[in-house]
């Protein structure tokens, strides 16, 4: 298991719909530039469980198995955008009895969409 | 303060939610490679919890009894544990429960958990939500 991971993801042009539909999460902050701005966001936005799979999935493909993710936490924090490549960031802090923990983040353009990401992967 | 409710777990929503966040597990698109793998159907990917879990989460949210704004929500943080592995045809039943109220500075912080278990009534996920409200 590599000590330091960093994984790029691109959300595309209609992402946010793609989830909304399969969510269920159709606030209108994620789907409509001009209502995002009228309460002061800077256009669409993604949606933060978006993010979070991705962080969820930069884990999980390593070892080729979607269930092999134990527990997620993190923080959300700035505002993720279509069209903008995310790095996700992974780094192992501990290794034992067939369980690996990483701490891991998502940036975006020198954005902190996600920080203080704590996954545990049954190995 | 507590919400409950129950989700069918549908074969083509989890296609559908898996292709939306770029899993491209056969496990959870192929239902030959699942059963070969010793699962009964295609698998939910573990995300696909916030998608369950919002049945009951989204009432105990917006219980006017806690009073949160909408409109001025954030979500903050967001933790998960899962359990065990949840396929097309299962029934999750959530309860979801307000934990409790923080003032941080001009920022209040409204944490909520909840437990989903499965027709067996085993637990297959838990989840903590943590929501700042401006």
């Amino acid at each position: 298991m590599d000590e330091l991971r960093a994984v790029t993801v691109t959300p595309g042009r209609y992402t946010t719909y793609l989830y909304a539909g399969a969510s269920g999460d159709f606030n209108p902050i994620h789907l409509d530039d001009e209502f995002a701005r009228s309460v002061d966001l800077p256009s669409k936005i993604l949606h933060g469980l978006w993010t979070m799979a991705q962080v969820a999935r930069a884990q999980t493909d390593v070892v080729g198995d979607p269930l092999a993710l134990k527990s997620l936490s993190v923080q959300f924090r700035g505002l993720g955008v279509p069209e903008q490549d995310i790095t996700i960031t992974s780094k192992l802090k501990s290794q034992e009895n067939g369980e690996a923990v990483f701490d891991c983040e998502a940036v975006q353009d020198g954005n902190k969409l996600v920080r203080r990401g704590r996954a545990v992967l049954r190995l | 303060m507590a919400h409950s409710d129950t989700y069918l777990v549908g074969r083509e929503k989890i296609r559908e939610y898996a292709a939306s966040i770029g899993e491209q597990s056969p496990l959870c698109h192929d239902v030959a490679a699942a059963r070969e793998a010793g699962y009964e159907d295609v698998v939910a990917p573990p995300m696909f919890a916030a998608v369950y879990k919002w049945r009951a989460m989204g009432p105990a949210v917006l219980d006017p009894q806690i009073g949160i704004d909408f409109s001025r929500l954030v979500h903050g943080a967001q933790d998960f544990t899962w359990h065990l592995p949840v396929v097309a045809g299962d029934e999750i039943t959530t309860e979801a429960s307000f934990v409790d109220e923080v003032k941080r500075g001009e920022i209040r912080v409204y944490t909520f958990s909840s437990r989903s278990t499965n027709q067996r009534g085993e637990l297959v996920c838990e989840g903590t939500w943590t929501n700042f409200v401006r």
